[in-house]
């Protein structure tokens, strides 16, 4: 772990070193505006729905992957999965924005079947839906891992000193199960906090994320330091985001 | 075993779930053959035309042209660094070893923005200015990564005891790095290579810092999804990007065995 983070500090001189030589002022300006407040959390709280989502997504579905499927199902959904990873990451974002447009497919699904039109395009629920669909298959992948490893003798044990199944899913397999989670989360939670894309494409006004800022401090403002400096913010939560991850033995379930 | 419910409520839920995975990416091809150019849900009717507008689209032409030749460089370059790189991890054991393997995989998991700003700074302190070259930098980083983890996974494979019985029967290093290793591990270097295309083609963030003002393919649909213009012509563009990531990835799975292609966290 230590290794880790002495190889962030040698593979970031750069960043880094321009904003020994301003330095403090920019992480002043990041800890004293309020608006880089509401950012930060914006991003944080958006990662983590995110990730919990997809874990709610994901558990079942691993589940049935690795615990009721025959093996040649099983190699079809891992294929399945692995996919919608590979198709393009802007043509997988741009399909969301054709279907929550007000004249897209799920208004039109919801009129078909005479619901009223849902008006989340451009909003932070677009963003929600989108960042979901997106990283699922980092969720589904390490949970299938961790459930395949679960012995079945565990649950026949389970079931002999007279558990209920729903029981020894809740008591044997959750528990067992839950470094791949975590190491799911790892994905899902850092590719959340560190996209800017999204936020731009389906994103209405007020949905900048971290990322958002730091582009437009390099593209427009040319303010490379603070860019750097409001960099290291979504670097050191990871970094945090990981030492718990790996308390959790998430790091053998990689 | 599960209960009939159970298995019946599983099996419904992993039917939702693949098709929240598929809709969108099908609905993609379909809007490609949309008549109007106005993109809502059902589309009028199918046609043709767009293929043929995109296709004479010089900005479309530019942009694709950047993207090959950036994308293929790249490869080229991730291709002798990231098997050399493999190689020396594999074959000797050195000081500080370790941190040099970790330093590898580094560019995967940092954030692309990261990646990005880091490189945009050096090149702006360096007073590098912006080019083909540039870009062909910023790829190669996390291309280097799929090529050498595709190759030092083949390495770990293969058994020392066949390189050795070459030796024995006279072979020297070239003879056995030709007859013996290239051999067993040629496969992993073109999935490896096809994994390290197909990432490079679809890459947005690092390109963003490292383009300057030209346009890849990515950065051109970017910024039109952006602006909302060309619609139809992005569905055209978008419905090929996918099928250009998604055939060397399926071609670099069959070639692996399916290993490889599961462990690639996004680069972007």
């Amino acid at each position: 772990m230590t290794l880790l983070i002495t190889a962030f500090w040698a593979i970031d001189p750069f960043t880094t070193q321009i904003v020994q030589v301003w330095n403090t002022d920019n992480f002043q300006r990041i800890l004293n505006e309020p608006a880089y407040h509401s950012i930060i959390t914006r991003t944080v709280v958006m990662a983590a729905l995110v990730t919990v989502t997809d874990a709610v997504l994901a558990f079942p579905f691993a589940y049935f992957m690795a615990r009721v499927a025959s093996r040649r199902v099983q190699t079809l959904l891992f294929a399945a999965v692995l996919l919608p990873l590979w198709a393009s990451y802007l043509a997988r974002v741009y399909a969301w924005i054709l279907i929550l447009n007000h004249s897209g497919l799920l208004n039109w699904s919801l009129q078909s079947i005479g619901l009223p039109a849902a008006n989340i395009g451009y909003t932070n629920v677009a963003m929600w839906v989108v960042f979901s669909y997106i990283w699922l298959p980092f969720m589904i992948i390490p949970t299938y891992a961790a459930l395949e490893r679960v012995p079945e003798s565990l649950l026949e044990a389970a079931a002999d000193l007279g558990a209920r199944r729903w029981r020894a899913v809740r008591d044997v397999v959750l528990p067992l199960a839950l470094p791949g989670v975590v190491a799911g989360s790892i994905f899902t939670f850092s590719l959340t906090l560190g996209d800017y894309i999204t936020p731009i494409l389906v994103g209405g006004a007020g949905s900048s994320f971290i990322g958002n800022v730091v582009y437009a401090n390099v593209g427009i403002a040319n303010n490379i330091p603070f860019a750097a400096a409001l960099a290291i913010v979504p670097v050191a939560i990871m970094a945090v985001y990981l030492l718990i991850a790996q308390r959790l033995g998430a790091f053998e379930a990689l | 075993m599960e209960g009939f419910w159970t298995r019946m409520l599983l099996r419904l839920w992993v039917a939702l779930i693949l098709a929240f995975l598929f809709t969108p990416i099908v609905l993609i091809f379909v809007y490609a053959f949309n008549t109007s150019n106005i993109q809502s849900w059902p589309i009028p009717g199918f046609t043709t035309k767009w293929f043929a507008s995109t296709w004479d689209d010089p900005d479309v032409r530019r942009a694709l042209t950047l993207s090959l030749q950036a994308g293929l460089t790249a490869t080229g370059l991730a291709l002798v660094l990231g098997s050399c790189a493999a190689f020396a991890i594999h074959r000797m054991t050195w000081f500080g070893r370790e941190v040099v393997s970790l330093l590898f995989v580094l560019p995967l998991a940092l954030p692309g923005i990261v990646t990005g700003i880091a490189l945009n700074a050096f090149f702006s302190f360096g007073g590098i200015s912006l080019s083909v070259w540039t870009i062909v930098v910023g790829h190669t980083t996390f291309c280097i990564v799929v090529v050498y983890n595709n190759v030092l996974a083949r390495l770990r494979r293969t058994q020392g005891s066949l390189i050795e019985a070459a030796m024995d029967l006279g072979a020297n290093g070239f003879q056995v790095f030709r007859d013996i290793t290239l051999p067993l591990i040629s496969t992993s270097i073109v999935a490896g290579a096809m994994l390290a295309f197909a990432l490079s083609f679809d890459e947005v963030i690092v390109t963003t810092f490292t383009a300057g003002a030209q346009n890849t393919l990515p950065l051109w649909i970017f910024g039109a999804i952006r602006l909302g213009q060309r619609l139809p012509e992005v569905n055209v563009v978008v419905s090929f990007v996918i099928l250009v990531t998604i055939i060397p990835v399926l071609i670099a799975a069959r070639l692996t065995g399916g290993g490889g292609t599961g462990r690639v966290p996004a680069a972007r």
